[in-house]
């Protein structure tokens, strides 16, 4: 079924993501990026119809912790609200869906995520198979480097292609000032063979939001909004022994129904925290040599946890907004090795 | 800006899981060294088991048992081993194929460097010493030369034990160092001189205590910094009856909400120095500090007639 009405992304704020922000509790590390996307529409918080936000507890160490960000959206009197404990690309999958049944015509979305406190290595176990798995406390850079061996032995990479992927999206980031790594870095020693540090992402803490805006209400506040055109998520096996860590079908998937395929995009900013991941991602949407992938850096240039794709959607509308693309693909990941997987596909309109 | 405070948090919880009738045959025959797959409708075997098929979706009970050896097909190589890890050792993150299944297990493989492992590699089980029905008792993966072992029987395995174990504790630990923030760092601080310190909204002039750096009504940044109290009123209390374990007071006791002179937010502390039943709302109070306490012990009647309800029927 087609959406009943169009929605875009009309702003995008993010904060400069930095390995650590211990001066700051989340809701003040959030709360600059809330006024700077309500005031680039100029709407205040009482006219956002609805607010989805996306961060995780175990991050904090904190059960409950979004709700001591929620001081930052004004949500006295009370406000229509909701949470997803997942990257807050999720949470914006909900805000567009609310948006679609026409109960709100604006959404606010953000996610927050301070890796700085814990052991974001360690932390990530515990959304591991409780019975097999996490008893064995395997760390993200661990299952990030099976999936790497594996491609390795295919013959889909090798270390200095998977080099060449951390170089350019480093280089990349030079022209972004939020990213956290905005000059090469070298490959570094191996973390997890065959992954080295320059094969994984910056630990950093960092927040984003979005405003949604649905039909007209979106090109009145908006001079080129970012209509999404399609989004969709699938999941894979949760045991990694099951699939084939070469190949992406979740992926895959969510891009043909979210309609990826139709027409080719110029722009793809992919949530691909290793650079092993990105191999597999070109793979699983067809990715040529043609379309512009993360020029923005990337997660290898920010990997803010929980942000980093609600980022790959908002640095994709950013640039529509900018006129700097008229079709791009956004991409986020959850889970080890890849295992549920957003697609969007934002177009501007026609010049 | 004042120095900001860090301190130590440990969240550690011992999860109880229970198994169903899959994984809890696949954990009791670890216990008896026993490696126990489930056939699918379509004659896969799967292992590690589960009790729905990942492609179909079709309930699975159809244990069969495997050979403790198998093939590597991906690992890598982790030179410095982590907390809780399998090895305390360098070892190889290994995906283990058993001789008879059709999928793959996640474990570590004990090797004597990264030139030593090799996707296709041969290896068998190491057991533990000691197993109790976990993921944990296999210890190891091991290189091994042969060719497919044979299951123990010559029938296999059907998943039957006389004791199975039925579930698993599965203990967790993560390390944190907390850091609260400008906001509460502040007020913390002002409490270490025995000053309550709230943060006033620029656009609503409420004054929040303690301060989060976010006025909720507004979602403006709350900057202005209040002294507040030291007396305040009782704006509503309940009188607690059971005692807290590690908490040395006697029941009953009243706990309240206060309103401290200038706040226009109520937090929350125990009455003391006067009898549980005589606590009322309006009763003014004034905190009491403990020698080396980082914020008030109790609040104590502080000897002034009772505020009029109109003064704090806002704050409740």
């Amino acid at each position: 079924m087609p959406p009943i009405r169009d929605v875009a992304v009309i702003a995008f704020g993010q904060t400069d993501h930095r390995r650590t922000s211990d001066e700051l509790s989340e809701v003040e590390m959030l709360m600059p990026v809330l006024h700077e996307v309500l005031d680039s529409t100029g709407l205040r918080t009482s006219d956002i119809d609805f607010t989805c936000s996306g961060s995780s507890d175990y991050l904090a160490g904190r059960a409950f912790s979004f709700t001591m960000a929620l001081d930052g959206v004004g949500a006295w009197p009370p406000i229509s609200e909701s949470h997803v404990e997942m990257d807050g690309a999720w949470a914006l999958y909900e805000a567009w869906t609310k948006l679609l049944t026409g109960e709100a015509d604006t959404a606010l979305v953000y996610a927050y995520g301070k890796s700085s406190p814990g052991s974001v290595r360690d932390v990530l176990t515990r959304q591991l198979d409780p019975y097999y798995v996490a008893p064995l406390w395997p760390d993200s850079v661990a299952l990030a480097a099976l999936q790497a061996r594996a491609l390795i032995d295919a013959g889909d990479t090798d270390e200095p292609a998977l080099a060449g992927v951390a170089a350019r999206s480093r280089a990349s980031a030079a022209a972004n000032s939020h990213a956290q790594l905005r000059s090469p870095v070298g490959q570094g020693d191996y973390l997890v063979r065959p992954l080295r540090t320059g094969d994984c992402p910056p630990v950093g803490d960092g927040a984003a939001a979005v405003i949604l805006a649905a039909g007209e209400r979106a090109r009145e506040l908006c001079g080129r909004p970012a209509w999404i055109r399609g989004i969709d998520h699938r999941i894979e096996a949760h045991s990694l022994g099951v699939r084939d860590l070469t190949d992406s079908p979740s992926t895959r998937l969510a891009a043909e129904r979210a309609g990826a395929f139709e027409r080719p995009v110029d722009t793809a900013e992919l949530h691909a925290p290793f650079t092993s991941q990105e191999v597999v991602l070109r793979k699983a949407l067809r990715l040529g040599d043609d379309v512009d992938v993360n020029p923005s850096g990337g997660a290898l240039a920010a990997n803010p946890v929980m942000v980093a794709g609600l980022v790959r959607i908002g640095e994709a509308a950013a640039r529509i907004h900018r006129g700097a693309s008229d079709r791009a693909l956004a991409h986020a990941t959850s889970g080890p090795c890849l295992q549920q997987n957003l697609v969007a596909v934002l177009e501007g309109d026609p010049r | 800006m004042p120095e900001v405070l860090k301190a130590p948090l440990v969240v550690e919880f011992p999860f109880t899981r229970s198994l169903g009738p899959v994984q809890s045959a696949f954990l009791t025959g670890l216990r008896e060294r026993v490696v126990l797959g489930v056939r699918t409708t379509d004659g896969r075997t799967l292992v590690p088991p589960v009790e729905y098929d990942p492609v179909t979706a079709d309930e699975l009970r159809d244990l069969v048992e495997v050979a403790p050896t198998g093939t590597v097909t991906t690992w890598a190589w982790n030179h410095a081993p982590r907390r809780g890890q399998p090895l305390g050792t360098p070892f190889a993150w290994v995906l283990v194929r058993f001789d008879g299944a059709d999928t793959a297990l996640l474990h570590a493989l004990d090797a004597p460097g990264p030139d030593s492992v090799r996707t296709g590699m041969r290896v068998r089980v190491r057991w533990a010493g000691e197993r109790s029905g976990a993921i944990t008792d296999i210890a190891c993966f091991e290189p091994y030369d042969g060719g497919p072992g044979t299951p123990a029987g010559p029938t296999g395995h059907d998943g039957s034990f006389t004791d199975p174990v039925t579930g698993i504790v599965a203990p967790a630990r993560l390390d944190y160092v907390y850091s609260p923030g400008r906001a509460q760092s502040a007020h913390l601080q002002a409490l270490s001189e025995r000053r309550t310190v709230g943060e006033r909204c620029p656009s609503c002039r409420k004054v929040y205590v303690p301060p989060r750096g976010a006025c909720p009504t507004c979602g403006v940044a709350t900057t202005e910094q209040v002294e507040v109290g030291p007396r305040g009123t009782v704006t509503t209390y309940c009188i607690v009856n059971i005692k807290a374990r590690n908490l040395d007071i006697e029941v009953p006791y009243v706990y309240a909400h206060i309103a401290l002179d200038g706040a226009d937010l109520a937090l929350h502390g125990r009455i003391g120095g006067i009898p549980y039943d005589q606590v009322r709302m309006g009763l003014r109070v004034e905190p009491v500090w403990t020698e080396d306490g980082r914020h008030p012990d109790h609040y104590r009647p502080a000897g002034e007639p009772d505020a009029e309800y109109e003064t704090y029927k806002e704050l409740l």
